[in-house]
């Protein structure tokens, strides 16, 4: 039990898609600069990771080693417009925010990267939990960008004001940085940074 | 001397196991900044010079200084000149020093806040690098920056652009410059347009920049005259206007031979081949306006971010010289390109030498080669 659990667990710091691997960088870069498409994608690519490990983790004696990319990759695709349609269906306007970048989690390394290391070499059930637990590492991530990248670039979360009026009447003024994708780079860079001496000890 | 008495005396205390331990690199940093250390290399150097790191630095504070003078000067003239009131000297380096002095304040204070903790934390000494980049941030400020944001820039230069690469010598980019850029891109309504280059202007006054005035549209009969700009009696960031005060201190950095003659000449080839080949105006008024100058004497010569090999500073300086043209000419979105230019070949600058390196090691093969043949 506790190795399942640790499936979940350890993606979220010592193996962390992206401050560990560095996979998954480009949806970060292009999502965070607000909360509420940060979390959306971050659910969605959990979503998508999880059932795909599933569904590859139970094909996975079925498929030739020849043509296994082929086949992994029909399987996220499919998953993949199965989560942009719903988005489109529930919450549209998010949905729009996102745009391409829904469609690109066909290309998103986390996905493939664990069918390949984890959902073809594994059973079902840790491949599904390994899955969810690496959407989480991704999305936990993406999640801090974000609260940083909305907080300080437009001086609201969930698009709710946050920073009081007063302070823009002392002089106070958004972070123009901050919306722009280079500094999403530079946040991550300081996450990993601060997580790197911590994983040493 | 009680002085040097004194620091003998309190030195055990922040010695290993002392009582003030944990502050050793302030205590050393002190030291070493009221005396000459005593110690010197002892071992591994090939090369022994009178001109250490704090040398160095010295020297390129002390050609700083016209810059620095005629900038406090120009502060008070210009902020005067948009009133249209006519004061004395002595009240214009006032209101000059008035102004200046807490940009100063605040860039040192964080900047050597954050230097001293990570000498601290990594018990490392303290190094001089932040006395010149501290000195460097007013000077390429507008002079009205808020002081919270310059605050800001200096504590993300020194963090991200120098401490996480390993502190002094080890940065990628120039610090002064990134703090620059920094704020350019976070804050553009206090870095850019007419009114930020003129301390509390008068509100009828245009405080364009020559620069701003051509990106406006202007021509050449919009500018002010070349005497002017020369001089330096124009608005513009602190220290970049004279170009009389720019040279007076290039000169020195190159006699003492601190900055790289080769990097000037060639960022000036770089500049003016570009301005012949892409700009409407004269290519002299290029030279002249904005950061050009005192980017090409201050901040691409720097030894840390430039190119190492002689080839490479050539070609590094020219493609300085002319990516700042072909940006203020070219790019809709800013007036200046000196500062994106040389952050751009900052970041070039290893690759150039790594491919210098490289076309001579095979040079050198192929010269080997042949005169084994030869000698069978």
């Amino acid at each position: 039990m506790s190795n399942n659990l640790k499936l979940i667990t350890a993606p979220l710091r010592k193996a962390n898609p992206i401050t560990v691997l560095i996979l998954g960088i480009c949806s970060a870069l292009a999502v965070t600069a607000k909360l509420k498409p940060a979390i959306v994608m971050a659910l969605s690519v959990t979503v998508v990771t999880a059932l795909s490990n599933l569904v590859i983790s139970l094909l996975r004696k079925g498929i030739p080693a020849k043509i296994r990319i082929i086949v992994q990759l029909i399987v996220v695709a499919t998953l993949v417009i199965l989560v942009d349609q719903f988005l489109k269906a529930f919450v549209y306007d998010v949905s729009k925010q996102l745009s391409v970048f829904v469609g690109l989690i066909i290309t998103n390394c986390i996905v493939m990267g664990r069918l390949e290391a984890f959902a073809m070499s594994h059973k079902p059930w840790e491949s599904l939990l390994d899955g969810i637990g690496n959407g989480l590492g991704y999305g936990s991530i993406l999640v801090i960008v974000a609260f940083f990248r909305e907080l300080l670039g437009s001086g609201t979360l969930f698009g709710f004001r946050v920073i009081p009026q007063g302070l823009y009447d002392f002089g106070y003024v958004n972070n123009g940085l901050m919306i722009l994708p280079p500094m999403a780079l530079i946040i991550i860079g300081i996450i990993i940074w601060l997580q790197k001496p911590e994983e040493e000890k | 001397m009680g002085l040097r008495k004194y620091i003998d005396k309190i030195k055990p205390n922040f010695e290993n196991g002392g009582k003030f331990a944990k502050f050793h690199s302030t205590f050393e940093a002190f030291e070493t900044f009221l005396y000459t250390p005593n110690r010197v290399t002892v071992k591994g150097a090939h090369i022994r010079d009178a001109v250490d790191m704090k040398r160095n630095m010295i020297y390129v504070l002390i050609a700083l200084i016209p810059c620095f003078l005629f900038g406090t000067w120009n502060i008070g003239y210009q902020h005067f000149l948009s009133f249209g009131e006519s004061v004395t000297f002595w009240q214009i380096i006032g209101y000059g020093l008035l102004k200046i002095i807490p940009l100063y304040l605040v860039s040192y204070v964080v900047g050597l806040v954050i230097e001293f903790t990570f000498a601290e934390i990594r018990h490392e000494e303290v190094n001089e690098g932040y006395f010149v980049t501290g000195f460097l941030i007013p000077l390429i400020m507008p002079v009205d920056v808020p002081l919270w944001m310059l605050a800001l820039a200096v504590a993300f230069a020194v963090i991200i652009g120098k401490e996480v690469f390993g502190g002094s010598g080890m940065n990628v980019v120039n610090p002064a410059l990134l703090a620059r850029a920094f704020l350019f891109f976070s804050y553009p309504s206090k870095m850019t347009g007419d009114n930020v280059w003129i301390a509390e202007k008068a509100d009828a006054y245009s405080g364009a920049t020559p620069l701003g005035t051509i990106f406006n549209g202007g021509t050449v009969n919009d500018l002010p005259s070349v005497t002017e700009m020369i001089i330096g009696t124009i608005p513009g960031s602190v220290g970049e206007t004279s170009k009389i005060a720019i040279l007076i201190g290039g000169i020195f950095l190159i006699i003492t031979g601190i900055a790289s003659l080769r990097i000037i000449i060639s960022t000036f080839i770089g500049a003016i081949a570009m301005s012949l080949l892409i700009s409407d105006i004269p290519f002299y008024f290029h030279l002249i306006m904005g950061g050009f100058m005192f980017g090409t004497f201050f901040m691409a010569t720097d030894p840390v971010t430039a190119a190492q090999t002689n080839i490479g500073k050539w070609i590094y300086g020219f493609l300085i010289g002319a990516v700042a043209i072909l940006i203020r000419v070219a790019n809709p979105g800013y007036p200046e390109g000196m500062m994106l230019a040389i952050l751009l070949l900052n970041v070039f600058a290893p690759l150039i030498d790594w491919c210098v390196v490289a076309i001579n090691k095979r040079k050198r093969k192929k010269r080997w080669a042949t005169a084994e043949r030869s000698a069978k």
